[in-house]
């Protein structure tokens, strides 16, 4: 039943590393993670990886293979052809730890600083009511897993570092999106700080980040597009401008 | 080597080793009580195995039943724990639950609802009345995604008012704790090091909470992470805690079993709770057969009332899939041995029959997803393959159930799975997640109250000099023992022999192979530096393994009777006497003892919330004529 399959991984550091090729048995529905398990076991012993559930539930082996941002978990290795080497390397949007760990503290960074949920003052426990429909909005964005990989694949992090400052990222934007959406948050101008502090307005909606998500969520066409729709129809509002224009005038 | 000079330090209030559910739970409380908190996570933050928890969080809210109470839930959780749980864990947890689960909404939690706009509930295994808060089949993401973004909430609060968002509560992810230090018989703190560089660190607090879940990695077969390795069992044993009825392995009955790379990974409990059914090889809708005399009265024995119970619970029995874990594990494992399994050595579960296609999709996402893609399987059309994986370990650090500190060592606390006594025997499916919360909580508080009068506890340089040899040892040994292959051994070891069926011959030989594994593992050398090594990591982990597992099966060999999540071949049959008593292991830093004690014995008033004929089947004449204590 095992097949030999030939794996190319990327090992070493931050000061220096490259592609490292090995052979490998691999076993009738086995996934990419296996075959790395494999090789630690057997011929690479320090071989760094995270991984947790192995299920797709925890988002922690994501990874590039053959280029493109992965779960190691979730990938076939049959889904590759019979004679198809296989590569993996690192997350390239954030610095190399070691071999296939990369450093994806920008993404916790970004978490503390979009402002957290707000709750209703005067609503006791037990006393929310909502209606399903509703909910379920900001539920498809909180089913995120983290695997950072809309991060990692977003080429406004992947190709700029410049941009991390400014730049939340998609995961973010998802995260600003269920918030905003949610029927009891009390906070305003989420989308308008969305625009100013988080960088929504950088992302040009290639939708990359959709494309990768392993939860299938729609972060370009149900989260960024919407916001920026609004963010839109807030900065531009006619009315809103001359309210605007109002108050300047009476503060005068 | 690190030096005293160069080693990195942090002093906090109350050191919390673990983030899952529990260990979040525990940090909230006690941040909000005012203290300094350090978060120590294995993993990257918001990783814990909490995440996999599928089902939902059971409280007894009546959202959906309004005949559900406190009362009703205490009743079911002492079943499904054949009456050998902490009757007051088992209280404490029923009436609190509801709170909790309303809290977390408070803080943002989105569940699932009812047409009235309430948190709705759905049906699981022992629960008597539709009972889980659920968020489709990824409910226990959504509660650590809730926690995250509290402790976030939290630590912007303090970023206000300290100019440092990090002043009060922190998170170090990537980090393994390996000693618990103590000084002067009290909790001064806690030695590990950075996965990430290897490099170690010490954590100066005069209390800790062990919340690190479970053990599953012990076994082959397991729904467990990689992090289930009993690191929180092992560092309280050694730091002269009690462990308490670690026989007690549940073997949730539905793992995938195909392909082998997936096999043991979780297949929840939802599916059945929605109206799956379990099916043989021959067809035969087997779990009729498998009703235990003690639950007869409240499982129909036919289809058709089993059918109709899911338009009318009023007025039928609950389909027998809905049993107990245990007791649907062992008839599954029953049927395999009589060659009645599939061609991969499992039964059948099928949904697809009796919910359409998008009801599917909709309430069982991720199983659709995880069977789609890991095995080819599309659940709305065909029958899934399933079979029993180690899925949770009922006992745990033995602890007051008030304040959830550990018996005999000042400082320390437990919660979550790592803590014993909730559960008695057997959990109940949903009760997880709210032990977690209501036992969280309590570890919270019960840390900030002792900090509050006890004061700091220095840490000496003998403490640390000896946790630090601890850690370099596995480096300057040349041509040891592999971890990975030690592992693999100790997996097949606790596999075949104090698995789901087991035998006083097998124990022993267990207890023998598992003494000689720990023997060699003394020699586990390690290939490579410091920096982000697996192989190294697994020494740790792998000492952790060791331990809890000479505490099951010597715990197993004792106990003879089979209850709950062990089974004695040789001892078919509950034994009441066996009832009243816990097994309690310790480490004397050699091997693990185990010596019985008494079970406390349950007050008055909730053994009058029983019938007196089902208490009957469960205690001794003796007992039932005491009528509880006092």
């Amino acid at each position: 039943m095992a097949r030999k399959l030939n794996l190319r991984i990327w090992r070493g550091d931050s000061t220096d590393g490259g592609l490292k090729d090995v052979q490998v048995d691999v076993n009738e529905g086995e996934v990419v993670l296996d075959v790395i398990h494999r090789v630690q076991a057997t011929q690479m012993g320090d071989l760094a990886v995270r991984w947790n559930c192995k299920a797709g539930k925890c988002g922690s082996c994501s990874m590039e293979i053959n280029g493109k941002p992965r779960l190691a978990c979730m990938t076939q290795v049959a889904s590759f052809g019979e004679d198809e080497t296989i590569t993996v390397t690192p997350l390239r949007a954030f610095p190399v730890i070691k071999d296939l760990v990369t450093d994806v503290s920008f993404n916790y960074k970004k978490a503390m600083e979009i402002p957290a949920y707000e709750p209703p003052k005067e609503l006791a426990p037990g006393e929310a009511r909502m209606e399903q429909i509703d909910v379920e909005r900001s539920q498809e964005f909180r089913k995120c897993i983290e695997c950072f990989l809309c991060q990692d694949t977003c080429h406004v992090i992947r190709d700029h570092e410049e941009n991390k400052k400014s730049f939340a990222g998609p995961r973010f934007f998802i995260r600003i999106a269920e918030l905003d959406m949610h029927p009891l948050d009390m906070l305003k101008n989420r989308k308008r700080t969305a625009q100013e502090e988080h960088g929504l307005g950088m992302c040009n909606i290639t939708k990359c980040c959709t494309e990768v998500c392993p939860e299938h969520i729609k972060i370009t066409d149900n989260a960024i597009i919407p916001m920026k729709e609004r963010v839109v129809d807030i900065k531009y509002d006619p009315a809103r401008m001359f309210a605007g224009l109002l108050k300047r005038e009476k503060r005068s | 080597m690190t030096s005293s000079v160069t080693l990195e330090r942090h002093k906090y209030d109350v050191l919390i080793i673990g983030a899952g559910g529990a260990g979040l739970r525990a940090a909230v409380e006690a941040r909000e009580a005012g203290l300094s908190v350090a978060i120590i996570c294995k993993s990257l933050f918001g990783k814990a195995h909490t995440v996999m928890a599928e089902g939902g969080a059971a409280a007894s809210m009546g959202n959906v039943n309004d005949n559900d109470s406190w009362m009703v839930h205490f009743r079911d959780t002492m079943r499904g724990g054949k009456f050998l749980n902490h009757y007051r864990m088992a209280e404490l947890h029923a009436k609190e639950a509801p709170d909790r689960i309303w809290e977390l909404e408070m803080w943002g939690a989105l569940f699932d609802r009812t047409k009235e706009g309430k948190i709705s509930q759905r049906n699981f295994g022992g629960h008597e009345y539709p009972r889980l808060a659920h968020v489709g089949d990824r409910t226990g993401l959504e509660i650590i995604r809730t926690m995250q973004q509290k402790i976030v909430q939290l630590q912007q609060k303090d970023g206000r008012e300290f100019g440092d968002m990090e002043a009060k509560i922190k998170v170090f992810a990537e980090c393994t704790i390996t000693e618990i230090l103590k000084e002067n018989g009290k909790i001064s703190g806690a030695y590990g090091y950075w996965r990430e560089s290897g490099a170690e660190v010490l954590f100066e607090a005069p209390a800790v909470v062990i919340a690190t879940g479970g053990v599953g990695k012990t076994f082959k077969i397991t729904s467990n992470s990689w992090e289930g390795t009993g690191d929180g069992h092992a560092l309280a044993l050694k730091a002269g805690a009690n462990l308490v009825d670690m026989e007690f392995l549940q073997f949730h009955p539905t793992g995938m079993v195909w392909p082998p790379s997936v096999r043991g990974i979780l297949v929840t409990e939802s599916v059945r709770g929605e109206g799956g059914i379990l099916t043989n090889s021959d067809g035969e809708r087997f779990m009729f057969k498998y009703i235990p005399d003690v639950f007869k009265d409240k499982y129909a024995d036919n289809e058709a009332e089993a059918d109709r119970w899911y338009e009318d619970q009023d007025n039928n029995r609950r389909p027998p899939e809905l049993l107990p874990r245990d007791e649907v594990a062992r008839a599954i494992n029953t049927e395999v041995k009589a060659g009645r399994g599939t061609e991969h050595g499992g039964v059948f579960l099928d949904v697809s029959k009796r919910i359409p296609a998008e009801v599917i999709k909709k309430r069982l996402p991720s199983m659709w997803h995880q069977f789609y893609e890991l095995a080819g399987v599309d659940i709305t059309k065909e029958a899934m393959e399933v079979g029993p994986t180690c899925h949770y370990v009922m006992g745990g650090v033995e602890v007051d159930p008030d304040s959830a500190a550990a018996i005999g060592v000042p400082g320390l606390f437990a919660a979550g799975e790592v803590a014993g006594g909730m559960h008695g025997s057997n959990r109940l499916g949903g009760n997880s997640l709210t032990d977690l919360l209501v036992f969280g909580r309590r570890a919270g508080a019960g840390a900030a109250e002792y900090v509050k009068s006890s004061g700091a506890n220095p840490v000496s340089d003998a403490a640390i000099k000896s946790a630090a040899d601890r850690i370099e040892a596995p480096f300057s040994r040349a041509g040891g023992e592999n971890s990975y292959s030690l592992h693999a051994e100790l997996q097949e070891v606790t596999h075949n022999l104090v698995g789901i069926i087991r035998t006083r011959v097998e124990i022993e030989k267990a207890i023998e192979m598992i003494a000689d594994i720990r023997t060699r593992s003394k020699n586990v050398a390690v290939s490579g530096g410091r920096k982000f090594n697996p192989g190294f990591h697994l020494a740790f982990d792998l000492d952790n393994m060791l331990l809890v597992a000479e505490s099951t099966a010597k715990s197993a060999l004792l106990r003879e009777e089979s209850r709950g999540g062990h089974t004695r071949e040789d001892f078919p049959g509950m034994n009441p006497t066996w009832r009243q008593l816990n097994q309690i292991a310790s480490f004397d830093g050699d091997k693990v003892n185990i010596k019985s004690q008494a079970l406390p014995a349950i007050r008055k008033e909730l053994f009058d919330l029983f019938d007196i004929h089902e208490l009957e089947k469960y205690m001794t004449p003796e007992e039932i004529a005491k009528g509880g204590s006092n």
